[in-house]
């Protein structure tokens, strides 16, 4: 195996940043199984772990250890990019350890403690933010989120402008801003339902269908960069066309939240029509992956890392743009909204764009920082495995899912006269939940078959290195 | 791609577009905020409703419940509760919690004193008052 040696000293950093996101990956796995059993067991854990705090666990380790993964490759890449050594590196150290202890203790809180407990605890009282889908950390964590980010950021940019400064690491650094900055909103919660509704999508869903699309495009087209020596030139002029089309139909897009919580009946219209194109940029970064892969100018010796590049483009079409646009248009949402089909949309979008693209980095530098420029052949077929092994268990959650949110409309939404009940409903759908619960384990057997793959040696036939590998499955 | 584009032109596009949406989203939010009061009717949001909505967020209800369709969807809708229930039921309900049936999901018992069930009914009853387009398609949520 040819070894290599990092290029700056300071990328090191990533490594902690990966490592810690792939525990909180686990974690975060393992109580979504316990949720999808308790849709079935109604009273398993019943009162030690409620649903509602197993669902914030679930959530809010999502988040965190997305955000750190977004940070670790920001430390990988940024000093790569501009060709300088991080700004400081013991900045780098310091805060993963104070995000991962406030995260832990956060966590903590909310098994240990009841919720309103909790709330009154920590100054909730003082400015409630609480309590809110995804926002409900409490007040000193979210504070120091805000802490971590700046810190993070002013590490991050300090280093872009001391060196060069290239078209990835400039969307790189408007995505991570934008982030912290539409976290803002977060620490806004007016006391009319509506507004606070409204202000409370500016977090979500400009994160994750706008700021976010620049962070993953701009980690795709790094580790495509990489992997296939394509020109600059012309993966920047993709990527920026890219993002054009992931604000322009992002942002009005938030108006296909604003359909039934209050807010004028106009944005049924932009909200449709807007959110209608969002699977564009989607579709664009298939496009995108598949043709620099066809491109390509070397076979670089770690192919997995370019299996799952073009696998969250695959995936990222599918679960964001497609499995979104099925129930974007406000007549169908009229129906569907807060259905079964959300569920299986919001499993798909997450998995497909962000932890796929999250992977994709840690599996293409991960080897780098462990000294050598690929993984053994034998690691990296695991590794692939893993992949496919996770992918198909998402999508058996996510076909699940979505017959259930088809049947639970067919009874419970559809009827204009003697519909089903809500609890009568999902009595129905039981056998919809086994099959998702059946996904969710499949997938723990990919992530736990991911996680072996670090563990495994060069074959003893394997002294050469696998440059001349050509390209599987993908 | 041709070769006259260059990713000069590109960034501009990215720059010039995004601008752009960015204003037309504020602008509609600004005229959105200005009709928030009537489709609301903020001017009922009394102090009762005010502190049921403080409950609401400091039990996590939307760990379970959807709430105009947003939460999650373990539970059933509560943005149309008070007409699919009305108040006294509601607050029995919330007492017999939980109700302990073998292999039926549980909701948690938060021991709300009187005074707080009826802020919790009251903000209920608000939220039943938003103009939500109609939303949902039926009572049962």
């Amino acid at each position: 195996m040819k070894t290599a040696t990092l290029k700056f000293k300071s990328q090191s950093v990533a490594k902690l940043y990966f490592m810690g996101a792939i525990a909180l990956f686990v974690g975060q796995i393992v109580f979504g199984l316990t949720l999808g059993l308790q849709y079935l067991i109604g009273d398993l854990m019943f009162p030690a772990i409620p649903f509602n705090i197993a669902r914030m666990v679930h959530t809010n380790l999502l988040i965190v250890w997305l955000l750190m993964g977004f940070m670790g490759s920001a430390y990988y890449l940024v000093p790569e990019e501009a060709e300088t050594e991080l700004y400081s590196p013991l900045l780098a150290k310091i805060l993963f350890w104070v995000f991962l202890a406030a995260g832990a203790a956060t966590i903590l809180g909310y098994l240990l403690v009841p919720y309103a407990t909790l709330a009154e605890m920590t100054g909730n009282n003082l400015l409630a933010t609480m309590g809110r889908e995804f926002l409900e950390q409490p007040l000193p964590t979210k504070l120091g989120i805000v802490v971590v980010a700046l810190a993070f950021l002013f590490n991050i940019s300090m280093t872009v402008l001391k060196g060069r400064k290239t078209a990835i690491t400039l969307v790189l650094l408007m995505g991570l801003w934008g982030l912290a900055l539409m976290f803002l909103f977060s620490f806004v919660n007016p006391s009319n339902l509506v507004r606070d509704k409204m202000y409370w999508w500016f977090v979500v869903h400009l994160w994750v269908e706008g700021t976010w699309e620049l962070i993953l495009g701009a980690l795709l087209a790094f580790v495509l960069i990489k992997t296939t020596g394509v020109d600059r030139e012309v993966i920047d002029k993709w990527l920026y066309l890219i993002i054009t089309m992931a604000l322009v139909t992002g942002i009005l897009g938030t108006g296909h939240h604003f359909f039934f919580i209050g807010l004028p009946g106009y944005w049924q219209w932009v909200g449709s029509v807007f959110s209608a194109m969002e699977p564009i940029p989607f579709f664009m970064m298939t496009l995108f992956a598949f043709n620099m892969v066809q491109r390509r100018k070397r076979e670089h010796p770690n192919q997995a890392a370019v299996l799952w590049a073009v696998g969250c483009a695959v995936m990222g079409f599918l679960g964001a743009g497609l499995w979104g646009f099925i129930h974007t248009l406000s007549p169908v949402n009229y129906y569907t909204h807060g259905s079964q089909i959300t569920a299986a949309h919001g499993h798909l979008a997450f998995y497909g764009a962000y932890v796929l693209v999250v992977i994709a980095m840690i599996s293409y530098a991960m080897p780098i920082l462990r000294g050598r420029e690929a993984n053994p052949r034998r690691a990296q077929a695991v590794e692939m495995w893993s992949f496919w092994i996770m992918t198909i268990g998402m999508a058996v959650m996510v076909l699940a899912l979505t017959g259930a949110g088809i049947l639970q409309i067919w009874l419970q939404r559809m009827p204009t006269e003697g519909a089903m009940g809500f609890m009568a409903t999902q009595d129905q759908l039981r056998f919809f939940y086994w099959v998702r619960v059946a996904g969710g384990v499949l997938f723990l057997c990919g992530l736990l078959t991911y996680l072996a793959s670090f563990f495994i040696g060069a074959g003893a036939d394997e002294d050469e290195p696998v440059a001349n590998g050509r390209l599987r499955a993908a | 791609m041709s070769r006259g584009f260059t990713s000069q032109m590109a960034r501009n596009i990215f720059y010039g577009g995004s601008l752009f949406f960015v204003l037309l989203f504020a602008v509609l939010i600004f005229d959105t905020e200005q009709r928030i009061p009537q489709r609301s009717k903020s001017a009922e949001i009394t102090p009762a409703v005010v502190r049921g909505k403080h409950i609401w967020e400091t039990r996590n209800c939307i760990g379970c419940h959807t709430l105009l369709g947003e939460g999650a969807y373990f539970a059933p809708e509560l943005g149309n509760v008070y007409t699919r229930r009305g108040p006294d039921f509601i607050k029995a309900w919330i007492k017999a919690q939980p109700t302990g049936a073998p292999g039926r999901r549980q909701m948690p018992n938060f021991h709300l004193d009187d005074k707080q069930l009826d802020d919790l009914v009251e903000f209920l009853k608000w939220t039943n008052g938003v103009d939500t387009e109609k939303w949902p398609p039926n009572i049962e949520g």
